[in-house]
């Protein structure tokens, strides 16, 4: 009977990630990947990727070590613990996906300074045991690569008419939407597409994190 | 010369690259902050201030520290450490020196920790090779390049506050809009600098 809650309990985490506190959509935060590495689909894949590592490791360290951190000084500890998981993700991505790093890489190394793995480390991870913490880290992750890769498949598709370098459509592209200002376009209609479903469709009458 | 190739990075920086509309660095402060004119100066002057100063520290210790001992590959942990603690310090350093300007900007310096412009403007320091005086100009450009994002933003927002926007819409999908028509306009500044 307990397995069965603990299943029920996982599957909450997850889905709590990916749609009742999405990172981009919801709490928009993280947002300066969510447009700059999202022009493309295989971008916005390798960036949600490095994302759910990232997030998932760091979860499972900050979990693993949570009775050892002093309160005091647990800031610097899960700076440090995260900088170091990202520095593991850049090196290992720049060896083995050398196109997508050039053009996401300094994104990449900017996980760091990311609100949301910080806050689930220290909302989540820091008071709870490795399972949930883990969990959490793969909803979270998900969440986030789900709204890059919704957000980069309708950019590539309409800016390029192509996905994953692949020509889809056979007609002039909205060149607009691969642009800078696109991306800021596409992110905010989205974003309202989000809440729109969200509220139709998951919750009873409440919307909106703003 | 000299001069001239500064006045270019700051113009870069600021205008042309702006951080917030061509990189799309700093966002999760833009949008947190720019709902009220008054918090955007108050973040904007504090924001510049503190890239300076990371900046010129992170420049000292990757030229003299880092290379030295063939330490590049741990940019990323050392870069994080300086911001973290130059703002803890700022923190403390404010807090007793001038009481009156940290009850004003304490809670900003707060979040500038999270502020990936911070971060990235070491980072492009050392991947563009910059020397100290042009890492500091560097620094200075983004500042005022993100204050004038912020302030920009700031002023119609307040504005938008009056608006009948669509139900969906409210908040900080409108925002974004916004955000990519004022960055519409900024491309027409690529013209000004010959890469």
């Amino acid at each position: 009977m307990s397995a069965t809650n603990e299943e029920i309990s996982y599957w909450e985490l997850i889905k709590n990630g990916i749609l009742k506190e999405n990172t981009i959509f919801k709490l928009a935060l993280s947002l300066c990947p969510a447009i700059a590495v999202t022009n493309n689909l295989k971008n916005g894949v390798f960036m949600g990727a490095a994302v759910i590592f990232v997030q998932v490791m760091v979860n499972l360290t900050i979990s693993a070590m949570r009775k050892f951190i002093h309160p005091r000084i647990r800031l610097p500890i899960f700076m440090l613990v995260i900088s170091g998981w990202v520095t593991v993700v850049n090196l290992g991505m720049d060896a083995v996906v050398p196109d997508v790093y050039r053009s996401v890489g300094l994104y990449i190394q900017l996980i760091v300074a990311f609100a949301s793995i910080l806050a689930r480390a220290e909302m989540f991870a820091s008071k709870n045991t490795i399972m949930p913490s883990m969990f959490d880290g793969i909803g979270m992750g998900l969440g986030f690569m789900f709204a890059l890769v919704t957000i980069s498949f309708f950019r590539e598709l309409i800016g390029k008419g192509m996905l994953w370098g692949i020509p889809i459509i056979n007609a002039k592209p909205l060149l607009i939407l691969v642009l800078p200002a696109g991306g800021f376009f596409a992110v905010g209609i989205l974003m309202a597409a989000f809440n729109w479903m969200y509220a139709k469709y998951f919750s009873a009458g409440q919307h909106g994190s703003h | 010369m000299e001069f001239e190739k500064l006045f270019e990075i700051i113009i870069s920086a600021s205008l042309v690259n702006n951080f917030v509309f061509t990189w799309f660095l700093g966002l999760c402060i833009f949008f947190g902050v720019s709902k009220k004119m008054e918090t955007a100066i108050g973040m904007s002057v504090t924001f510049t201030a503190v890239m300076m100063i990371s900046a010129a520290v992170s420049w000292v210790v990757f030229k003299f520290i880092m290379v030295p001992l063939d330490l590049q590959f741990l940019m990323i942990i050392v870069f994080i450490g300086i911001v973290a603690g130059l703002v803890q310090a700022s923190d403390t350093i404010m807090r007793k020196v001038a009481p009156a300007l940290y009850y004003k900007l304490g809670i900003y310096l707060a979040l500038i920790s999270t502020n990936c412009i911070i971060l990235a403007v070491p980072l492009m320091n050392v991947g563009n090779k910059y020397t100290f005086i042009e890492s500091l100009a560097f620094a200075f450009g983004s500042g005022l390049g993100f204050s004038l994002a912020l302030i920009i933003m700031a002023s119609i927002r307040e504005k938008l506050e009056l608006a009948d926007v669509p139900k969906y819409f409210k908040g900080l999908p409108m925002a974004f809009v916004v955000t990519g028509m004022i960055a519409l306009a900024f491309t027409g500044f690529a013209g000004l600098i010959k890469h």
